[in-house]
């Protein structure tokens, strides 16, 4: 088994969001960098399915030089091996194409991605990764269970589940429930030290300017003061939601 | 040219969030004189569609998955100048699928009309609602997926003819089945979510979250530890790492409002919190607070609302 996690090296959760003075970019002065959590979970899949049935895995990302430390994270958590496309991607059809130019350079039997990045929030990359490899895609990902060259994988639908069927190889945008919380794996000592001598190959670009660009970032408007209502006074939330707020 | 929109069904029927997307897709033609082409398999009357401004609907049998319905669409689209999809479930999927097929430059999770047609600017959120970008998108095929609730439907004045196509869906990927709990609002499209945390104590006290819910016509949600511990399917979380929604009204119960849980839910136009502690983050980004037991403000809340709703 030959399995790809693509990651994304995001804001942690806790961030506080600023940015740069001309308001064109995303300042990352206190910021600190994390493995994407969705991303997460598909790198911890990846583990059980190499510890079930034998196999390779790679961790990729599409980035600056930057990103590194959590390819190695990665790399500490268990992968076999990193890749970086030395890129600064200003798009997810950017990182698709690159991520397909590698793909189709080296053959992989699963491609696990996250649902979405929690920094720009796009839930692009995998699908569009899946139509440019012309590969099965099941995304929201929630159950996936392998049986000689056939995945069985549920994801979440609005309102329920779905189930599906294909053949490997097939892209994943996996979420919670791919693997639960509390199996999550964790770098250990042993594991951060054979990091250090895993392979990290950076390899170049090879996709141009995408068709979209970010003009400009702001805050959102912040909420105006909130409004106490007394807990024996009910029928005064009520007054208000309908005549003030008119959301009832 | 015109605009081509996704119109979803549901067990056969068109999806609310549809007639967003038509709504969507007229206020984007108009700004350039262009008419709207709604694709949808739902076989019904030109009307309802038309009534948000639909001027021609292609029926057509869309495949079940992203992937088929994206190469349908792809055909469709040669008849377009661009592309409105809402940003549902599977219009999550079908977005990037199609905008890979079809080279067109894709804004998801969309929060606004275009600001401008040439070049082509929207506004979108990011960061996790801690952020909003302004981004623009090349004129070749731009495809814009939305954010539900976020754009509100405008009623028009339209005539709509109806035409019937075929054109065949391929997928690698076979659905083996699809479950779907009946009757309950889907928490993405909610026009008002009521929301419990861990201030609930046990899955026992859900009852009357419930009953708020069925007063207000809303969807149920809760925070994460709740699904974790398994008092709620995960379905219902909402967070950074959940479901965002962006409802007109989210009410709060007994969640401290973490930034992770705000993450999700700031978007929500009207925010209410229920508390017991007066510190609670979550006050800080409400606007509406009650501090007090749920056990006691709930039900006196479900009796006010009855009252009301029996009122007016
Ligand atoms: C990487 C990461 C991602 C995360 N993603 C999410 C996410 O997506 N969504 C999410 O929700 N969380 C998320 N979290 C968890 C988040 O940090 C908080 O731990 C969580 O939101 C707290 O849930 P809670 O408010 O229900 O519980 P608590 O923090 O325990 O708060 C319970 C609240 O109930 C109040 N209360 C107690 N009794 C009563 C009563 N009788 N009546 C009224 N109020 C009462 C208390 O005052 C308290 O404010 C994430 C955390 C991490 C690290
Ligand atoms: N720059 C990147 N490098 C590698 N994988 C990425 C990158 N950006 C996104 N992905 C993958 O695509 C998923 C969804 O990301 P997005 O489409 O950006 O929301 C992530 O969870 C990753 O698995």
């Amino acid at each position: 088994m030959n399995i790809l996690v693509c990651i994304s090296h995001v804001p942690d959760t806790t961030a506080k969001i600023n940015f740069t003075a001309d308001g064109t970019a995303l300042d990352p002065a206190g910021v600190q960098f994390v493995i994407n959590p969705y991303d997460e979970f598909g790198l911890t899949k990846a583990l059980h399915i190499k510890e079930a049935q034998g196999g390779t895995i790679t961790v990729i990302n599409v980035g600056p030089a930057t990103t590194e430390p959590t390819l190695r994270k990665a790399l500490a958590i268990g992968a076999d091996k990193a890749v970086r496309i030395d890129a600064i991607p200003m798009d997810a059809i950017t990182v698709a194409k690159e991520l397909k130019n590698h793909i189709s350079a080296n053959s992989y039997d699963l491609i696990i991605c996250g649902q979405e990045s929690i920094d720009y929030n796009g839930q692009q990359v995998p699908a569009m990764l899946a139509a440019l490899l012309e590969q099965p895609f099941a995304n929201a990902c929630v159950g996936l269970s392998l049986d000689n060259g056939t995945a069985t994988a549920t994801s979440e639908i609005d309102g329920g589940h779905a189930t599906y069927k294909a053949s490997l190889p097939m892209v994943i945008g996996g979420k919670k429930g791919l693997v639960e919380e509390k199996d999550l794996r964790i770098p250990n000592m042993r594991g951060i030290m054979s990091a250090r001598t895993k392979p990290l190959e950076v390899a170049p670009a090879t996709e141009g300017e995408g068709p979209t660009k970010p003009v400009s970032f702001e805050k959102p408007a912040g909420k105006a003061a909130v409004k106490m209502v007394d807990a024996e006074n009910v029928d005064e939330l009520v007054r208000l939601l309908h005549e003030e707020a008119k959301a009832i | 040219m015109s605009i081509l929109v996704f119109v979803e069904d549901w067990n056969g029927a068109y999806k609310k969030a549809s007639f967003e997307a038509v709504a969507y897709a007229k206020s984007w033609a108009t700004m350039n004189s262009n008419k709207v082409i709604a694709v949808t398999s739902v076989s019904a009357p030109a009307g309802e569609l038309a009534g948000y401004g639909a001027d021609h609907i292609i029926q057509i049998g869309l495949g079940s998955t992203a992937m088929g319905i994206a190469g349908q669409l792809k055909e469709l689209s040669a008849e377009a100048s661009g592309i409105v999809i809402a940003g549902t479930s599977l219009g999550r999927s079908l977005a990037p699928a199609l905008s890979a097929l079809t080279s067109g430059a894709l804004s998801t999770n969309t929060i606004s009309l275009p600001l401008s047609t040439s070049p082509l600017q929207l506004k979108r959120g990011a960061f996790s609602s801690k952020g909003i970008e302004t981004i623009e998108l090349d004129s070749t095929m731009p495809i814009v997926s939305f954010v539900p609730n976020s754009i509100g439907l405008e009623p028009v004045a339209g005539e709509g003819n109806l035409e019937s196509r075929e054109i065949s869906s391929n997928d690698a990927l076979e659905v083996l089945s699809t479950e779907v709990a009946s009757g309950k609002v889907a928490l993405p499209e909610a026009e008002a979510v009521v929301s419990a945390g861990r201030g609930l104590k046990g899955p026992e006290n859900w009852g009357m979250i419930e009953e708020l819910a069925d007063v207000l016509g809303a969807a149920t949600a809760c925070s994460k530890p709740v699904s974790d511990i398994g008092w709620r399917p995960h379905s219902e979380h909402v967070g950074q790492t959940g479901i965002q929604v962006n409802p007109n009204l989210y009410i709060a119960i007994g969640i401290s409002g973490a930034i992770q849980h705000l993450a999700g839910v700031s978007a929500s136009k009207t925010i209410v919190v229920v508390n017991t502690d007066p510190e609670a983050p979550f006050f800080k980004a409400a606007d509406y607070g009650i501090v007090g037991d749920a056990f006691e403000v709930v039900p006196k809340l479900v009796n006010a609302l009855r009252a009301f709703k029996a009122a007016s």
